[in-house]
């Protein structure tokens, strides 16, 4: 398996992925395998998916040389503005890529996770540009801190339900969706929102975000600064760094996935079998999962996809952690430097490129920051905080 | 000690339609006397829920019974040292997740459930693709692996879940999570798929909730698994011989003429 390509026939990279999931679903899995196969095999399907991006998506979007922050840390920094893509952030790209995918198959419907609200207005989006049904399952506590995120989705034609099992958020509704999936696998698609799950979901997300490293690539290419010596992205599931990651992968770029330190599964994770795969995840000496703690809601998730797990174990990615009080640091920094609002989860990556200038890196280096999302959703939370006191 | 197969094909052999309750262990501190107390009702074998934190295959009812354990402090350890100081007389099939196992370690953990008298186990997010070095582990260990086939799996594949799975096959009645429901959903085609294909014995599970579903399902499969309707009850603060009594309303109905 080259670095980054596909994972074996068993949705293996390395020791982790794969396919945990009740036979119930097991059909649905290898249809979906299958469909998504012959879907990226066929032009047509990859040039209706660019097209829905260019014309709905709002891609390509730009890389930004961030010429104020540079100065401010000896670096030079340049963001792919996945902000400014259609709903804020890179979570169209999937949903884009699943949406049509979910027609491909003859399904008429489909249903997704939501934490902080993200994906399931993104999934919302693009289940009412092609007319599907749609159902987002929200942890009950979720819907109460994203109040209005619920209603966009509601705005949209989907139907949110709050999820009251557990702990209450992100990885509850993501238990509850795949219980959903059982009793509708038929005439229904699950559309996971980052790079987890059961086979081919980690592979297909990331195919779908690639678009994120492989634009990024040749802007770099075109603004003379090719190559850039660090790679840097967020991680909560993965998605935005695997498809940042991906355009990069056979370079001597180093590439940085930034994890919330409460949510930091390869920090302080062990492999273990959650939500369809195999992955380094938070859990108690039991094997319990434990939950994640962290101020952004996008990060809130005890594992990580499949494939990160895999990078840091053959050591071609390194995944470092952020705490809270880091973030409102990044996220004024670059507010204040480039007037850029960046989303929490975002700006987790903000504040490890700034804490890392000048120690782990060298002056003058060159580093892409992917900016996942804008900050828009978040300006109330960030309030509070700061009036607060943190 | 015999194996979960010598068990149950005996009982088929002569005739008995199995009939198979389920219950969380841990969910109530006397969750040992209601295992006897299911027995005494006329179980022939007995699934033991041992909890995880995201059941995924389950619906409410058995989440509630898996939470009110996992706050109890429910280990496998913990479960393990109760089970082996009963002598239930049935067989014992423990019903987890993967991470459970995984975590404890394979051999690890297939010897201590072995050495606690459990004679199987049904790990429902495992499918056949993941299950080669658990499988592995289990048969040389004398643990019997019960897999699943539901309403979804190809007739191909059947064949070949089938020939994995021992003991019993599980058969789905309905494309659902654990919970009551009506009837006997898509039930009587799984278990005449798995017939087509195997002589294994299948049980029917998933939503059978009354004496006559019980009677209905053990009469289309050969047994019968009730799990949530029990659990409820147990939730809802049924003692032991309120458990025993509705056991044994489920095995007058499956045994009348
Ligand atoms: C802006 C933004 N960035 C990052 C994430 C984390 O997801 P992933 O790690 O899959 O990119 C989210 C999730 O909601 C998000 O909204």
């Amino acid at each position: 398996m080259s670095v980054m390509g596909a994972p074996d026939g068993r949705g293996r990279f390395g020791e982790f992925g794969g396919r945990f999931v009740p036979e119930a679903l097991v059909p649905a899995c290898l249809e979906l395998e299958s469909a998504f196969t012959e879907a990226w095999a066929d032009p047509a399907f990859v040039a209706e998916f660019h097209q829905t991006l260019r014309l709905f998506g709002g891609r390509p979007t730009p890389v930004t040389p961030l010429a104020r922050l540079s100065e401010r840390l000896g670096l030079r920094v340049y963001a792919k503005r996945e902000d400014l893509a259609h709903t804020g952030s890179h979570k169209i790209n999937n949903v884009v890529g699943q949406a049509l995918l979910t027609r491909r198959m003859g399904k008429g419907r489909v249903i997704a996770e939501t934490g902080a609200g993200q994906h399931g207005v993104a999934t919302a989006t693009a289940a009412a540009r092609l007319g599907l049904d749609c159902t987002v399952f929200m942890g009950e506590v979720d819907t109460r801190r994203q109040e209005l995120n619920v209603f966009r989705m509601e705005l949209l034609g989907a139907k949110v339900v709050p999820v009251t099992t557990g702990s209450r958020t992100l990885k509850d509704a993501v238990n509850e969706a795949l219980r959903e999936w059982v009793t509708c696998v038929a005439d229904t698609h699950y559309c996971l929102g980052s790079v987890m799950g059961p086979h081919p979901f980690p592979w297909m997300v990331r195919e779908f975000q690639r678009v994120i490293g492989d634009e990024a690539r040749a802007q770099l290419e075109d603004l003379g600064v090719g190559v850039p010596d660090v790679v840097v992205a967020c991680v909560g599931g993965g998605s935005n760094a695997a498809g940042v990651f991906a355009g990069f992968a056979d370079t001597r770029a180093r590439l940085v996935g930034v994890e919330a330190a409460g949510g930091s599964a390869i920090g302080h994770g062990a492999p273990g079998i959650l939500h369809g795969m195999r992955s380094m995840l938070l859990q108690d000496e039991f094997g319990q999962i434990e939950e994640a703690q962290s101020i952004s809601a996008g990060l809130d998730y005890p594992g990580i996809g499949p494939e990160h797990a895999h990078l840091a174990a053959s050591g071609r990615a390194q995944y470092v952690e952020i705490s809270d009080d880091e973030v409102l640091d990044g996220l004024t920094l670059l507010s204040e430097t480039e007037g850029i609002i960046p989303a929490l989860e975002t700006a987790h990556a903000v504040a490890w490129v700034a804490g890392a200038a000048g120690n782990e890196l060298a002056p003058g280096a060159t580093v892409l920051l992917n900016l996942s999302g804008r900050g828009d959703k978040d300006v109330a939370q960030v309030r509070a905080l700061m009036r607060g006191g943190g | 000690m015999t194996t979960l197969d010598e068990r149950l094909s005996a009982a088929r052999a002569g005739g008995r339609r199995a009939l198979v309750p389920y219950l969380m262990a841990g969910a109530r501190p006397d969750w040992t006397r209601l295992l006897e107390a299911a027995v005494a009702g006329g179980a022939d074998a007995l699934e033991v829920g041992l909890p995880f934190s995201d059941p995924m295959m389950d619906g409410p009812v058995i989440q509630e019974a898996g939470l009110a354990a996992l706050a109890a402090g429910t280990t496998l350890d913990s479960v393990c040292a109760e089970l082996g100081a009963l002598d239930l007389g049935v067989p014992l099939v423990a019903m987890t997740y993967c991470n459970v196992v995984y975590h404890y370690g394979l051999e690890r953990a297939a010897g201590r459930l072995r050495e606690a008298g459990v004679l199987g186990t049904i790990l429902p997010d495992l499918a056949l693709e993941e299950i080669d070095s658990w499988a592995a582990v289990c048969d040389a260990g004398d643990l019997a692996t019960v897999l699943m086939v539901a309403p979804s799996t190809p007739p191909e594949r059947v064949a070949r879940v089938a020939a994995r799975s021992r003991g019993f096959v599980y058969a789905a009645a309905r494309m659902a999570v654990t919970g009551a429901a009506d009837g006997l959903g898509d039930g009587v085609a799984v278990v005449e798929r798995i017939r087509a294909v195997s002589p294994v014995p299948a049980y029917l599970g998933i939503g059978i909730a009354s004496p006559e579903q019980a009677r209905a399902a053990a009469t289309a499969a050969d047994g019968a698994i009730v799990g949530s309707a029990l659990v409820r009850r147990v939730l809802d603060g049924a003692s032991p011989e309120q458990v025993e009594t509705f056991v044994r309303g489920l095995r007058e109905a499956i045994d009348a003429p």
